[in-house]
């Protein structure tokens, strides 16, 4: 079992001044796996995958296990952290333009990394880092090599940081919020560029978001997390035809249906727990509706399921509960939304970044922030 | 970026102007040099007629123009003292003056850049706490203070070194502390949180992440950024130093300009005073032109911005 998984996350926890925000994850990535992490701000969605690298600060204190190959990451000297990254797991973060460095040019930032990971130098390394450019999308990027980031967009910022994330040929690209910062239409080019590099490549991907729509498009796998907890896990499939846990439910109720009659969102109440004074039993049972006597005493365990889900409840939602709303998959639902809007040819539809569901394509499902 | 370069000198030559113009006022106001230097037994018509020999009885407007009119054909007038020019006798003292303040400011970047980038690399070490006491301690103390204390413990106690004078190079030695130590804590100071700025931002995250060392991200990466707020200071710096050039001279005997400016103003000797105060702003405007254009080297962002 251990030899098939490409990364193997035991009970990895982290603690920031005594204060715990990961409490034990457990999560595998097969090889050339796509899995999504879902949740709100906080949850732990990022720090799970800079915990395993070693790119928290200092003060952070890490335990757990985070198995690569033979190796674990956890507590590893700084020469085995350095000789992963980049190489077998690279990462790209969110708001791509302050992640490049801005003295540096974007070519040299690539030719960078092809130094340290392909020995790379001169005019090879220069040729090889066109052709990535080339290779995400970046128009005439010979020219374009010596430019500094601050010229480039912000969707071409996120290409370059996967040009560079592709020049160690990493084993896992972990891509944290990479289209958080950018506008609808750049965000589904973006998503378009990763899902076609991954199939190119068979390189697996970790896939952190808190946009639902993006992680159907990706990820076979999703992992919804709450409070520094996997809740919930499974295949995109059936989590996104049947949330189980009331926080992925949650998340669900709260995108806007564009088909159906306008009703008003039904937004999860209450906030996340401070992580400071986490409630004794389930973290999500102060704001849950389905909430019973034990939740507050007692935390789930995440069990795993018939169905291959993993579920942290202990009142599940039924497998079969569905509303009208859902009784399709949310991203057929938010196609048929899209094209709805684009029979109905409204001008403008509001979202989080200006534009909505209306610029990205009738073919593909796209969403607001779910968790907002 | 020729641009970039023509609005600088603009505004360069603008400053110097405004505080020659500045300067030539506030000398004119501020006393009279026949009374202080014919001294206070003179008979009224040998100060009238040192009035008019130096055309102090012109209206202020006329002897601004004049003045004006000769710093552009080079000539910066003559000292009412030892009629000698004004420029010669500050050209005199020059080397002096650059015998301290070149190696203070040498002092000051090689311990107060690298002390304060290894403290914020080790924040909350030791040596972080020790060099941020240190770094207060060194610019909370006045340079006269210093310049005191030394003399009295190296000089007065100790014996080791001179307490004035400037015969051999041991008579540098204290007054060149005296003048870096400031500084040094400033330098350290701004250092450190430079870094410690930069250190945290996403970039460094990147190329952490994409299996770049630590050792390399620190010199490749965040050095090129912690440069620009690095290189403000030592601009601010290298004017404070001419400052500081005036207490710690005036200490330690040494004779160089500051030392040169104290005497002239005692003794209202306004063409020294200004030449020497022409002097000081052209430092203070080229090191600032300096800092400028290193910017726009430093930081490519900066090159489009120029008009602003």
């Amino acid at each position: 079992m251990s030899r098939s998984h490409l990364v193997q996350i035991r009970d990895l926890s982290v603690a920031f001044d005594g204060v715990p925000v990961l409490h034990g994850i457990d999560l595998d990535v097969a090889p050339g796996e796509a899995v999504g992490l879902v949740g709100e701000s906080g949850c732990g969605k990022s720090v799970t995958w800079l915990a395993a690298l070693g790119l928290l600060p200092a003060k952070a204190r890490v335990s757990g296990q985070v198995r690569l190959g033979a190796v674990d990451l956890v507590g590893a000297q700084r020469a085995t952290l350095e000789g992963v990254r980049g190489a077998k797991v690279a990462m790209i973060f969110q708001d791509p333009s302050s992640a490049l460095n801005p003295v540096i040019r974007a070519g040299r930032q690539i030719t960078e990394a092809l130094g340290i990971h392909r020995g790379l130098k001169g005019k090879a390394a220069r040729r090889e880092a066109v052709r990535l450019m080339e290779l995400v999308g970046i128009p005439d990027p010979a020219r374009r090599f010596d430019l500094y980031p601050h010229e480039f967009s912000g969707g071409q910022c996120q290409r370059l940081m996967i040009a560079m994330a592709l020049a160690g040929e990493p084993d896992l690209l972990v891509a944290d919020e990479p289209t958080t910062a950018l506008d609808a239409t750049i965000q589904a080019q973006i998503l378009d560029l990763l899902a076609t590099l991954r199939e190119e490549m068979g390189m697996a991907v970790v896939f952190i978001s808190h946009d639902l729509g993006a992680v159907a498009q990706v990820c076979e796998r999703i992992c919804v997390m709450y409070a520094g907890r996997i809740v919930e896990s499974g295949p995109v499939g059936r989590v996104f035809d049947a949330p189980r846990h009331p926080y992925t439910r949650g998340l669900f109720d709260a995108l806007p249906s564009l088909t159906g009659p306008r009703t008003r969102l039904s937004p999860i109440p209450g906030t996340v727990p401070d992580p400071r004074a986490l409630p004794q039993g389930c973290a999500f049972a102060p704001r849950c509706a389905r909430a019973v006597a034990v939740c507050s005493l007692q935390r789930p365990r995440l069990e795993p399921d018939a169905d291959g889900r993993a579920l942290a409840c202990f009142d599940p939602v039924p497998a079969d509960a569905r509303t009208p709303a859902e009784a399709q998959h949310p991203a057929a639902r938010a196609s048929a939304a899209v094209r709805a809007v684009d029979e109905a040819a409204p001008p403008f539809m509001p979202g989080p970044h200006g534009a909505g569901p209306a610029g990205s394509g009738p073919d593909r499902g796209r969403w607001q922030e779910a968790a907002q | 970026m020729f641009r970039f370069v023509l609005i600088r000198f603009g505004r360069a030559f603008v400053t110097i102007i405004a505080v020659m113009t500045f300067a030539f006022v506030v000398l004119r106001l501020s006393g009279d040099p026949a009374a202080v230097i014919m001294g206070p037994d003179a008979p009224i018509e040998a100060v009238n007629a040192f009035r008019a020999a130096w055309g102090l009885d012109q209206p202020v407007w006329v002897q601004y123009v004049a003045y004006i009119q000769a710093i552009f054909t080079g000539d910066f007038g003559v000292s009412m003292r030892g009629q000698s020019p004004a420029l010669d006798l500050v050209v005199e003292r020059i080397p002096a003056t650059l015998e301290l303040t070149l190696p203070a400011l040498l002092l000051q970047l090689a311990i107060g850049i690298p002390a304060g980038i290894y403290a914020a690399l080790h924040r909350d070490s030791a040596i972080d706490r020790g060099v941020i006491l240190g770094a207060v301690m060194g610019f909370t103390i006045p340079s006269f203070v210093m310049g005191l204390v030394l003399v009295l413990v190296f000089a007065v106690t100790l014996g080791w070194l001179p307490s004035g004078g400037d015969a051999t190079w041991q008579h540098a030695i204290l007054p060149v502390i005296a003048m870096s130590v400031g500084g040094i804590g400033i330098l350290a100071r701004f250092s450190r949180s430079a870094m410690i700025e930069v250190m945290g931002q996403p970039y460094i995250r990147t190329a952490s992440a994409k299996g770049v060392t630590w050792g390399s991200v620190v010199r490749g990466h965040a050095l090129p950024n912690a440069a620009v707020p690095i290189v403000t200071i030592v601009g601010f710096m290298v004017g404070s130093l001419l400052a500081g050039a005036v207490v710690v001279e005036t200490i330690f005997s040494w004779p160089g300009i500051g030392r040169l400016l104290i005497v002239s103003v005692t003794n209202r000797d306004l063409a020294v005073v200004q030449c020497i105060l022409l002097l000081v702003a052209a430092v203070m405007v080229v090191s600032n032109l300096v800092v400028d254009l290193l910017y726009g080297w430093l930081d490519p962002r900066l090159r489009g911005h120029a008009a602003h």
